[in-house]
């Protein structure tokens, strides 16, 4: 681990691993390591069977925002249609589980690759295709997902839904939802790794290049459409990866939740988390889900004052209508998203009291 | 032989109002180039507030009509000035996205004001306007459904070609800066065009409702079926939004009277993906050329 330095007051990089490297100080990786090991340790055991439920929601989430995040932040390439791929990665894993008999995590791992051919497959428009024309292809996408998981009743059940047995893994039940959170948060912790050590390598740099101009980037020599097909299929993996998860996780579920709201729910994430970064997605899928369960307390709340009860009905669509706020407003106030208020927040304990 | 008189019948009344509502997105990309994903709120908001005042308040239908695309032009300029012109200038899927945040909003409070039910507006359409020719029976909807429309693109094209505003416009879409530069105030033309666009979204969201009833999930998806028709004429002409409209209509129709009812739904989406792969600029769009 070397030795424990403090942060430089300035930009004293010599080399340019130092400039690539994910800890600027030996303090960020022990707090992560910390940060970890209380998530790990001591998280399941002090929250009730609710929250946990919740938390795992939150770690789901946040696998598959992780995946949206390198699509849009990172390559630039706008998609509304991860909410479908989500609903892939689930129906792969049921579907491997039950018709074919896969194992827990062969059948998950196995989702996520199903779901990244799926994902590049719809992603070969953006052989031609740019910006708006792109965003319409992927819109298309998720129709066509939807029809098809509702309509193949040979395979997916239709909409009577699917039931998946529960999660074995080394021989051990870990279907509950204590059991579930070390499977999803490992999970997690892989995933993030994985994500934050691909954009600093070779290929995050090109898929930053296309982002930033993709004429530039064919310029330099990069294989454009090979680098924004690969976006395509890591993007959707970690869809169907979390997809994957979630319906070990639900253990029956129908194609409803997998409409363009849930699409929409994921842009949501990063872009109130902050576009182009990896902490940002995570920020943004605890606050949607953490917004989501308030409307729905707030909703609770209100039914059970007598005089209300009849208007808490209606009630649930303002939770649409609080996810569109949310979204236009920090789109017009901070753009950047929640990871620059966490940076803002950090530097300026950084910099007391001398801030500026 | 009836059958598919009667269906071509209603595919072109249908395309017809598809065509109604994708020329008010056409207008806004035209000259603002924002993808407008709340265009099909835009047609529900139209169709409620037509329906608060012909039917719980009573008005006769004609300042029914007045009020309406009164209140849908001011909407329309509100709209832009609060949400869209914070965002001039910014990147593409900012300001897609506050479109799709806007979407959401009015839905939600869409939903919340009037719930997920079907109302019908009270009779006023004429009964002398329905057809009846042979077996094939054109209802007053439909025929009125095309007047309407036709009356709307013919307002349009004298707008476009003749008033001021209308050359402005023209001149934004054609060259932002150019226009600039020539002393057209692009931000007011912004404002406009949405408010005009709100306009012609609200007439066709009456229109579609005086045909299906009204309802915020129904008139909502049309918003979303309006990509599929504005790629398929060109994004940015008027005329093909027209053309893609009817194209798309009558596909409909006829996958959901000869295939069958589900797979009609999804058939402008694969349609819309081919078109892409094909011809992505569409029948009647300018193709882009991009200089680094």
């Amino acid at each position: 681990m070397g030795r424990m330095r403090f942060r430089p007051c300035g930009n004293f990089k010599e080399r340019y691993e130092q400039e690539i490297a994910i800890f600027e100080t030996d303090f960020g990786r022990l707090w992560v390591w910390i940060g970890l090991a209380l998530l790990l340790g001591v998280v399941p055991f002090i929250s009730g069977p609710y929250t946990l439920y919740i938390i795992n929601n939150i770690g789901i989430a946040a696998i598959a925002a992780i995946g949206l995040n390198l699509l849009i932040g990172y390559t630039g390439q706008i998609s509304l249609g991860h909410g479908a791929f989500f609903g892939v990665g689930a129906y792969a894993a049921a579907i491997l589980a039950t018709k074919v008999g896969f194992p827990f995590g062969a059948s998950v791992l196995a989702a996520g690759f199903i779901t990244a051919l799926v994902g590049m497959v719809f992603g070969i428009p953006s052989v031609r295709l740019k910006h708006l024309y792109l965003c319409i292809a992927t819109l298309a996408g998720q129709f066509i997902i939807e029809y098809v998981l509702m309509n193949w009743e040979g395979l997916t059940g239709g909409p009577e839904g699917i039931i998946v047995p529960g999660a074995t893994l080394f021989g051990l039940d870990v279907s509950g939802d204590r059991p579930f959170f070390w499977v999803i948060f490992v999970c997690f912790a892989i995933m993030c790794w994985m994500a934050v050590n691909l954009v600093r390598s070779r290929y995050g740099r090109a898929f930053i290049a296309i982002r930033d101009n993709d004429l530039a980037a064919a310029g330099m020599g990069i294989p454009i459409f090979r680098y924004k097909l690969l976006s395509f299929g890591i993007s959707s993996f970690y869809a169907g990866f979390a997809g994957g998860l979630w319906a070990y996780y639900n253990m029956s579920f129908t194609p409803e939740p997998f409409t363009i709201v849930l699409s929409i729910q994921y842009i949501a994430m990063i872009i109130i988390g902050g576009l182009g970064s990896i902490s940002g997605s995570v920020f943004g899928a605890i606050f949607i889900m953490l917004l989501n369960e308030l409307l729905s307390v707030a909703t609770e709340f209100v039914m059970n004052v007598e005089a209300f009860a009849g208007a808490a009905l209606t009630m649930a669509p303002l939770r649409e209508f609080f996810f569109g706020l949310a979204i236009v407003l920090f789109l017009i106030f901070e753009p950047r998203g929640l990871a620059e208020v966490w940076r803002v927040i950090r530097s300026s304990f950084r910099l007391w009291p001398f801030s500026y | 032989m009836e059958f598919f008189i009667q269906i071509l019948v209603n595919g072109l009344s249908i395309g017809f109002l598809y065509a109604l509502s994708a020329l008010g997105f056409v207008m806004i990309f035209k000259s603002s180039s924002v993808l407008n994903f709340a265009h099909g709120e835009l047609l529900a908001i139209g169709a409620f507030i037509f329906l608060v005042l012909a039917a719980s308040a009573g008005l006769p239908i004609v300042l029914c009509f007045v009020l309406t695309l009164m209140g849908c032009f001011a909407l329309g300029f509100i709209i832009e000035r609060l949400f869209l012109r914070p965002l001039i200038g910014e990147a593409l899927i900012e300001v897609i996205m506050l479109t799709v945040g806007l979407a959401a909003m009015f839905k939600g409070l869409m939903l919340f004001a009037f719930g997920g039910n079907f109302f019908k507006y009270p009779e006023f359409l004429p009964k002398a306007l329905t057809i009846q020719w042979g077996m094939i029976n054109v209802p007053s909807v439909y025929v009125s459904s095309i007047i309407i429309g036709l009356f709307f693109l013919g307002l349009f094209g004298f707008f476009f070609k003749y008033s001021s505003q209308g050359i402005y416009m023209r001149s934004v879409a054609d060259h932002q800066t150019a226009a600039l530069s020539l002393g057209v105030h692009v931000r007011r033309v912004f404002a406009l065009s949405w408010a005009i666009a709100a306009v012609v979204a609200a007439m066709s969201g009456i229109v579609l409702g005086i045909m299906h009833g009204v309802n915020v999930h129904e008139l909502s998806s049309i918003g979303l079926k309006v990509f599929p028709v504005v790629i398929l004429g060109g994004l940015d002409s008027i005329g093909g939004a027209i053309v893609g409209g009817i194209i798309i209509g009558l596909l409909e129709t006829f996958t959901g009277g000869y295939i069958s009812g589900s797979l009609a739904e999804v058939i402008p989406y694969i349609v819309l993906v081919f078109i892409l792969l094909i011809k992505p600029y569409g029948l009647f769009g300018s193709v882009e050329i991009e200089r680094v």
